[in-house]
């Protein structure tokens, strides 16, 4: 069983999940004791919820290799499902409200991912726009799906698991970690193992994917399946543990951009690149708009400054695809390298 | 390089943790925190509101040193209409000291605060729109649809095109197109449209243009053949001029469009060009520059040159004194608070006290210079809109006419239409109705 992500470095000194195992230790053990309620509902909860979209769009256009343009709208499927299921049926735990939702949103991703059985790249992106605009639409018009509300927005149920309140900031925060969590962990071995590979060598070369004896037709389709399983449940987070009121326009088609950034800036077919990329995007605007606020507050009005922070972003984002091009999982592979490599020789 | 990149990220997001800390606000200091949107296709709208609204908080500062010597401070946060832009800001802002009241100006952030604000104990002002159920203080305490909820300017609108017909027996059999912005604010009156269409016998149809409204073709299309006696107008930001403009093209007489109150500003029709000439909105607040409390604001605070406004033309426009009413409103609240609960920096719970003792006659109105700028409003501790007066004008192709009286809808008709949404809210909630001495226990610290 070789690795995929093969690592050069020749001098193993810690376990592979000593790194997570000890994040997980911090983000579990030490954040809820020190984090301010600014920190979970503006930068903690967005981040966990873009970067578990970004690993489902990862799975399918990272290491599937087929590109989507849909990310939003599944997640829209996987919210506007959970809050559905969690209204309609009785006494149903929240757990199984979301895994249903995730179920709901792989079921429409396979749908939308038949095209992808004749269509590639650029093409298929397009034909996926469609999951994009039918899924707002259907959320838009019939009003059954937001429990006829009249404004069409819904509000998220209470989190509770088995009587335990979590609505609570930290508490939202711990249920959206445990469910990132568990996923990541699933995703990173579905990766690693046979129908990870499979994807891998359809990405690399369909025919000969074929030719060696994987069954292209089904695989894309799982891939299309799970990526959108994931993206739903991050929708759900997105709506109940986040902003905890959604509105179908509150998935168009700049979230699913933003969540293809994501991954890009990040770094293709990797696992901790959409993490990486999640925390550019959500972290970095903000830090530009509190730098800018704390400098420059007094002289310029908001709408000036929040236009020159879209300009260095933009800026800033360029530049760091012309020297990184394989996104932020490369940048950090090399410097642990140097690092350790610096810290062997002395 | 890529490197030193890697530090300067760090670097910056050390900046904003360090920034986190606010300075804690003065002792007798009373903060406004602003969710503006300067940028983005609502632009037009938020520079009007929160300018107008900044220009009365200056004017309160500068000629009076305050309400009752407690100076008002502010500070924006740009949200370009965003709800996640929206949630952030009010996570940045409410660790400030001394916050009196939510003005987010947006229907999609307010929905998505209720919930925060309700636990934080402040108030969330929602001038002219917002979500209309909240009108019912016994399940929304802290929630102000002030001056007129979206039912209540539906009915407005209606009684408007009825007294047009004859009456309002003559809406029998009439026609009526609505056509909605594509958002939480567009959708929130498609079911008193139905209703109150049932009850007065005329047909209604309800066409949806999608966020943010650019291209309208296909909608007119649809009216052209629907033929109907009047289209009610239900946009915001650049929606408007577009439909006024494609109104025109396919041959809809443009003196049979009624506008809502987010269609009646200047930004909305200057564009259309002549396509706006004769175009009737609905509005609380008149236009011009004419009253007292304008007068003033041109005085004391742009001879001081602290205006907000970039653009001084647009001083006395619609927008602008919506923001200066919101001004008004705001302020007054403090006012009665602080005749209650002290001169002093109050806490949001004693200013939604004193929201829900707003009360503004036609007199009071006239003392703070606002005479015939809006009416009168009327807030209680289960009634947070008001009862605010609505008026219609007619754009001229130069400026807005009143053209009629001061115009009060059907407030008896929509409360039990109002009560019942926010009690099914209560229940799935799980929410306890408030009473009146629910109301009077407030939290002072």
């Amino acid at each position: 069983m070789a690795a995929i992500t093969s690592d050069f470095s020749s001098t193993p000194v810690l376990p592979k999940w000593t790194v997570p195992i000890l994040l997980l230790a911090f983000a579990y053990g030490i954040v809820p004791l020190i984090g301010s309620s600014y920190l979970f509902e503006a930068i903690l909860l967005p981040f966990l919820a873009l970067g578990l979209a970004g690993v489902g769009l990862n799975i399918l256009t990272g290491y599937a290799g087929q590109v989507s343009l849909g990310s939003a709208a599944f997640m829209a499927a996987g919210a506007f499902a959970a809050y559905n299921f969690n209204l309609r049926i009785e006494g149903l735990p929240l757990i199984g409200s979301i895994v249903l939702a995730g179920i709901v949103a792989a079921a429409i991703g396979i749908l939308f991912g038949l095209p992808s059985l004749r269509l590639k790249g650029f093409y298929l992106a397009v034909s996926t726009l469609a999951a994009q605009f039918f899924v707002q639409w259907a959320l838009t018009k019939f009003s059954w799906f937001s429990n006829n509300s009249a404004s069409g927005v819904i509000d998220a149920p209470r989190l509770s698991i088995s009587g335990f309140a979590l609505d609570g900031a930290v508490g939202r925060y711990l249920f959206a970690l445990t469910i990132v969590t568990v996923l990541t962990f699933l995703a990173h071995r579905l990766v690693t193992s046979q129908t990870g590979r499979n994807f891998i060598a359809i990405r690399d070369n369909e025919t000969a994917a074929r030719i060696i004896g994987i069954p292209v037709l089904k695989t894309k389709l799982l891939a299309f399946a799970i990526s959108s399983f994931i993206i739903g449940v991050a929708g759900v987070i997105w709506a109940f543990a986040y902003l905890r009121t959604v509105e179908p326009d509150g998935f168009d088609l700049d979230r699913s951009f933003q969540i293809l950034f994501i991954i890009i800036i990040g770094g293709l077919a990797s696992i901790r690149g959409a993490f990486f990329g999640a925390a550019l995007i959500v972290v970095f605007p903000l830090a530009l708009s509190r730098l800018g606020g704390f400098l420059l507050g007094d002289v310029f009005d908001s709408g000036v400054l929040d236009m020159s922070q879209r300009i260095v972003l933009g800026a800033l984002i360029i530049l760091f695809l012309i020297l990184e091009p394989d996104g932020l999982v490369a940048l950090w592979d090399r410097t642990r390298r140097r690092l350790l490599f610096a810290w062997q020789s002395t | 390089m890529t490197f030193l990149s890697t530090i300067k990220a760090a670097a910056l997001s050390a900046a904003m943790i360090v920034s986190v800390a606010l300075p804690a606000a003065h002792a007798d200091e009373q903060y406004f925190p602003l969710q503006s949107y300067r940028v983005g296709p609502y632009a037009a709208g938020g520079t009007g509101f929160f300018g107008g609204f900044i220009d009365y908080l200056n004017l309160i500062n500068i000629r009076d040193g305050g309400v009752n010597g407690v100076k008002l401070t502010w500070d924006e946060c740009e949200t370009q209409y965003e709800v996640e832009r929206g949630v952030e800001c009010y996570e940045r802002q409410k660790s400030h000291a001394g916050a009196a009241a939510w003005n987010p100006l947006s229907v999609g952030i307010a929905y998505a605060m209720i919930d925060r604000i309700t636990a934080d104990k402040v108030p969330l002002i929602t001038v002219n729109h917002g979500r209309t159920d909240s009108t019912d203080g016994r399940v929304f305490p802290y929630v102000f649809p002030l001056l007129l909820n979206p039912y209540s300017e539906t009915s407005g609108i209606v009684n408007y095109i009825a007294s047009k017909e004859g009456g309002i027996d003559k809406l029998k059999g009439k026609k009526i197109v609505v056509l909605y912005h594509g958002s939480p604010y567009g959708k929130e009156t498609i079911p008193i449209y139905e209703l109150l269409a049932q009850k007065y016998g005329f047909t209604v149809q309800q066409i949806e243009v999608p966020h943010p409204g650019n291209e309208q073709q296909s909608q007119w299309l649809t009216i052209r053949r629907a033929k109907p006696d009047f289209v009610v107008l239900r946009g915001w930001g650049v929606m408007n001029p577009v439909a006024l403009k494609t109104a025109v093209k396919v041959g809809y007489p443009v003196d049979h469009i009624v506008g809502n109150v987010w269609s009646n500003s200047e930004e909305d029709v200057i564009p259309a060009g002549d396509a706006a000439k004769g175009y009737t909105a609905i509005t609380t607040q008149a236009s011009g520059n004419s009253y007292p409390v304008v007068q003033e604001i041109v005085k004391t605070v742009y001879g001081a040159g602290k205006g907000n406004l970039e653009d001084k033309s647009r001083i006395g426009s619609v927008y602008h004194n919506l923001g200066i009413v919101n001004g008004i409103l705001n302020v007054e609240a403090i006012r009665v608070a602080q005749e209650k609960f002290g001169h002093r920096t109050l806490t949001g719970d004693e200013v939604r006290w004193g929201f829900e003792h707003l009360k503004l006659d036609p007199a009071k109105v006239e003392a703070l210079g606002a005479k015939d700028l809006f009416h009168s409003i009327n807030v209680s501790w289960d009634n947070h809109e008001g009862e605010g007066y609505v008026t219609f004008q007619q754009w001229d192709g130069k400026k807005w006419n009143v053209v009629s009286d001061w115009i009060a809808p059907d407030w008896a008709l929509l409360r039990p239409i109002i009560e019942k949404s926010a009690e099914a809210y209560a229940a799935e909630k799980g929410i306890k109705l408030r009473t009146a001495d629910d109301a009077n226990a407030v939290t002072t610290n």
